[in-house]
């Protein structure tokens, strides 16, 4: 039988304020800074003290719903979700549960069997939780305790269980993480676990309208990690199917090296975490003239981007799509286009997703770390369209301009790379090469054509690579003419 | 010269201005009393005479300066203070009465105490409560009961019976509490003193340790309404550490001496406060107090609050549900008493299991219950439809009279483990002061007679919102034409 999965997904997105989401500590990156040096009473959940709500936050918040067409409620309510572990201080995590701060919106997805709404549930903002170390010392085991990540604004946006396939589930992702990005919320920095995903995995044979038992998988802090174990539970789940049996409700983790998903609770074992409006806060309300503020402001988002840039530049899909992942990169991008011509660019789309990305992937470094200025990369390409130099050139000058300061201009100048495209200087060259190999010359004549590309090598390699390659093929094959016109006559 | 401790805090404040003494004096007078009686009394769970010497040094040197050169002066510099502990005081221990905190030391002040502070109070001491506000007797307290000034095999009240017996007791002039379901009004009650639970909102709750959160409130206690206005008016208003504080103007409370005429103040007595099994001389003290109120210029009618059998029940659902997530941060792991294990769940259990006493776990299982899946709706989910009802009542109330006057506590105060073994039996004696704070309205109870023990008896008056104003008035006239609230326990 054939089988079509049911994903929903769960992501819980950091917001990068200032502050944490209820008292003033900054929010640090918490896998540098020292354990325990961004805590005060109310994150460590010291008795008597209170949560005050970071309006930057609900701002933030605000950005997304928006940006994802939710439905934003006027009033809001904050609950407290109660369990007991080492990194939540105060016991209970303050979360939203039956008054989300919006409902209702849809992200718009690409995969390669074309576009797809998703519909998003909710979007509710909530608190994080600390950290635990384990370690060993001398034969004893502690767990250590880091509160710097406690408190730190959460925002969970719940879609619909809209996809079906891995690529749709990791399209989703990554297109949230766009949006997220392009919003200035979030850094997208998924080793430094800023969003984490958490996916609803259920299995029905194709053509049912029923849902199937579903597992949540939790914890998952990587693309890979989604993508793997999502397909890991729909083959485990088909397979359970195919024997006839019945799939378990239960909650999984994912074990990334071993490459499998493993249970954590059951249905029986699950958490009652004994919801109950905050007490501590009132009503969360947020004024239309806010939201209208907010809605106001909103960047152009990587979906809208992305068919501006098809329209406006005559890039594929493909190439669009690369380039609006990243609001920086795309902004990159539209300098570069601006200073160069409209037949330019999709090659300077492609230089940015080719040499671009391969070095800032080689290197870690982000798109504002990149000191080439988009009008330096303009100027290389347009003296590559020039003739100036050819390809090979101008991506080794690319190369240095990454790892100086240097111009192209003064690249060029200082190596001497200007390429020779003179009739003359080639002919010359191509002159010289004949006459240097005469056996080789006759071998052409006499019928052994190939040796035209061995001539082209021997003159590319006279001319140190600076020569114009179609420059040089057209003297070759001008002058290994009229030598066969000779050897003729 | 007179004894110091003897003084209302409005006539230390006098002798402090016209400078018959000074603040090292009436200190350290009053440490000399406590140190004289805290034996019998057992009001406080940490004394702080060092801070409190301190701080009176600093309070005679800043006046000496005042004389000098002029300028203004704290409105209540020097004088002394007992502070509840369940309020934080940066630098000393708060244990909220319990094992689990018997040494954690807050690094913050709550913003009552601290505007106290500000307003140039000295703090003698913490006192004694059932152990996280959670009794009506102090006998909940791990450190052992406080008993009543008045007679010393009876309780003081609770939850804030420390602070009521100090201030009884001559031990202290005034000492903040909190009040809940009535931890304020019915120690007052039981000691013959003055005590304000303020509207919900209106004093922080920013380092008072929780409780229950949508109830609890800080306030005060003194001899006289005089004294507790005072108080109040220095530590009432809005706090952004608190966001269920209110940001409203804190109307004027001028409380002068020859100011009894009550002309015009509509007071309603509800019928439902005046119940089967109230002790008769409670009823008739107070419904004697009611007509003094009338002969004060008064007008007195009958008003219902019909839903008020349900407020103990709901109290004791709603309260418990938040104390159990409130008491989840006890848990051995950042501050607080540990008792260590290599597994987590076994270091929770022990610690919580061991350190809590019997009455905290009975309401974080109460609680717990209250809230869990499949119970939710017909107990938490109810109780709070019921506390709709409730505030109703008084809204609808509030459109017919000024005031409500109503008994504090069904009887006098009890006697140590008449009701010990019996917890409802105990909950029952907050059956007349839990509806204010399920309303969220202002109470005070002050005392209107005794009984044939030579027991006092108390009375509340509840308010509308943010009228603690209304509250002090009415109890001030009363206060001016009776002298109840003037008459000591006698201890040596
Ligand atoms: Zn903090």
């Amino acid at each position: 039988m054939k089988y079509e999965a049911v994903i929903g997904l769960e992501v819980h997105a950091e917001l990068a304020t200032q502050s944490k989401m209820f008292c003033p500590c900054p929010v640090v990156d918490s896998t540098q800074a020292a354990p325990n040096t961004a805590v005060c009473p109310v994150c460590a959940g010291m008795p008597g003290v209170l949560p005050v709500v970071n309006r930057q936050a609900v701002e933030y918040g605000l950005r997304v719903a928006l940006a994802l067409q939710c439905q934003v409620a006027h009033t809001s309510l904050f609950a407290r979700k109660n369990y007991f572990y080492p990194d939540l201080p105060k016991g209970y995590q303050i979360s939203q549960y039956e008054s989300p701060l919006a409902e209702h919106g849809r992200l718009l997805i690409e995969t390669t069997a074309g576009e797809r709404s998703i519909r998003i549930r909710r979007v509710h903002l909530e608190e994080d939780t600390g950290k635990l170390t384990h370690l060993s010392r001398d034969g004893e085991s502690f767990s250590l305790v880091d509160l710097n990540r406690a408190g730190v604004p959460l925002l969970e946006i719940v879609s619909e269980p809209d996809m079906h396939t891995v690529e749709e589930a990791r399209a989703y992702a990554s297109a949230l993480r766009a949006v997220l990005r392009a919003l200035g919320v979030n850094s997208g920095d998924m080793e430094k676990g800023v969003i984490r995903f958490e996916a609803n995995v259920s299995v029905r044979p194709l053509g049912s309208q029923v849902l199937g038992t579903r597992v949540e998988i939790k914890n998952l802090n990587s693309f890979r990690a989604l993508e793997r174990s999502v397909a890991y539970q729909i083959a485990q789940q088909s397979a359970v199917l195919e024997r006839g049996e019945a799939v378990q409700q239960e909650t999984l983790g994912w074990d990334d090296a071993a490459g499998v998903t493993f249970s954590q609770r059951s249905k029986e074992e699950a958490h009652d975490y004994r919801y109950f409006p905050e007490p501590d806060l009132p009503p969360l309300v947020v004024e239309q003239s806010w939201i209208d503020q907010i809605a106001a402001g909103l960047p152009e988002l990587p979906y809208a981007r992305r068919q501006r840039f098809i329209r406006q530049y005559g890039l594929t899909p493909a190439e669009a799509s690369l380039l609006v992942d990243d609001q920086d990169v795309a902004g990159y991008f539209e300098e570069v286009a601006a200073a160069l011509d409209q037949g330019s660019h999709r090659q300077a789309a492609n230089w940015i997703t080719g040499e671009l990305f391969a070095w800032m992937n080689q290197t870690g470094a982000s798109i504002r770390q990149v000191r080439v200025p988009p009008a330096g990369l303009a100027d290389l390409l347009a003296r590559l369209k020039r003739g100036e130099i050819n390809l090979t050139t101008a991506k080794a000058v690319f190369s240095e301009m990454l790892e100086s300061d240097q111009s192209a201009a003064q690249i060029i100048a200082a190596r001497g790379l200007t390429q020779i495209s003179a009739a003359e200087a080639v002919s010359a060259l191509v002159q010289q090469a004949l006459e240097a190999n005469p056996v080789e010359l006759q071998n052409y004549l006499n019928g052994k054509e190939t040796l035209e590309n061995w001539f082209f090598g021997q003159v590319m390699r006279a001319a140190a690579g600076q020569a114009n390659p179609q420059v040089v093929r057209a003297e070759l094959r001008r002058s290994l003419q009229a030598a066969k016109d000779a050897h003729r006559g | 010269m007179t004894d110091l401790t003897q003084l209302t805090l409005r006539q230390a404040h006098q002798a402090l201005e016209s400078g018959e003494c000074s603040s090292l004096e009436l200190t350290r007078a009053t440490l000399e009393r406590i140190e004289r009686l805290e034996p019998k009394l057992h009001a406080f769970i940490t004394l702080t005479p060092e801070l409190a010497l301190e701080q009176a040094a600093q309070a005679d040197q800043l006046r000496a300066r005042w004389r000098r050169e002029g300028g203004e002066l704290p409105p209540l510099l020097g004088l002394p203070l007992a502070v509840k502990d369940l309020l934080c005081l940066a630098g000393v221990r708060c244990t909220c009465g319990s094992r689990i905190l018997e040494n954690f030391i807050p690094p913050y002040t709550a913003t009552s105490v601290e505007r106290l502070l500000t307003a140039g109070m000295v703090v003698i001491g913490k006192t004694n409560t059932d152990e996280y506000a959670m009794g009506s007797s102090t006998e909940n307290s791990a450190y052992g009961p406080t008993r009543n000034p008045w007679n010393l095999r009876h309780v003081p009240g609770g939850s804030s019976g420390g602070s009521a017996a100090a201030v009884s007791a001559r031990l202290a002039a005034a000492a903040l509490g909190t009040d809940t379901g009535g931890s304020v009004r019915q120690p007052a009650s039981f000691c013959g003193i003055t005590g304000l639970k303020p509207t919900y909102g209106r004093v922080s709750r920013y380092g008072l340790v929780a409780y229950g959160s949508s109830l609890d409130s800080v306030g005060a206690f003194g001899r006289t309404a005089q004294d507790v206005a005072l108080v109040f008016s220095q530590m009432a208003g809005y706090d952004r550490r608190d966001a269920t504080s209110m940001d409203l103007p804190l109307p004027a409370i001028q409380l002068e001496d020859d100011d009894s005429s009550l002309a015009g103040l509509r007071i309603g007595v509800p019928d439902e406060y005046f119940i089967q099994g109230i002790q008769p001389e409670v009823e008739n003290a107070v419904r004697r107090a009611i007509v003094s109120f009338e002969a004060l210029g008064a007008f007195v009618s009958p008003v219902s609050l019909p839903h008020t059998e349900y407020a103990l029940p709901v109290y004791y659902l709603i309260a418990p549900a938040e104390a159990s997530a409130n008491l989840a941060r006890y848990d051995g792991i950042r501050f607080g008493a540990r008792l260590d294990s290599d597994n987590i769940l076994d270091l929770f259990t022990r610690t919580r299991g061991q350190m809590f006493g019997a009455e905290v776990k009975r309401r974080i299982m109460l609680g717990t219950y209250a809230l869990s899946a499949g119970y939710y709706d017909a107990y938490y989910g109810q109780a709070q439809k019921v506390r709709t009802l409730i505030k109703r009542d008084f809204e609808q109330a509030f459109e017919k009279v000024d005031l409500i006057a109503a008994p504090v506590a069904p009887s006098t105060a009890f006697r140590f483990d008449e009701h010990l073994d019996d917890p409802l039996a105990m909950y029952l004696e907050d059956v007349f002061t839990l509806p204010a704070n399920l309303a969220g309205v202002p109470g005070l109870a002050f005392p209107v007679g005794f009984d044939s023990n030579n027991l006092p008896i108390g009375m509340q008056l509840m308010g509308p919102h943010f009228r603690e104003d209304l509250l002090f008035r009415a109890a001030h006239a009363y206060q001016q034409t009776t002298d109840w609230h003037q008459r000591a326990p006698s201890l040596s």
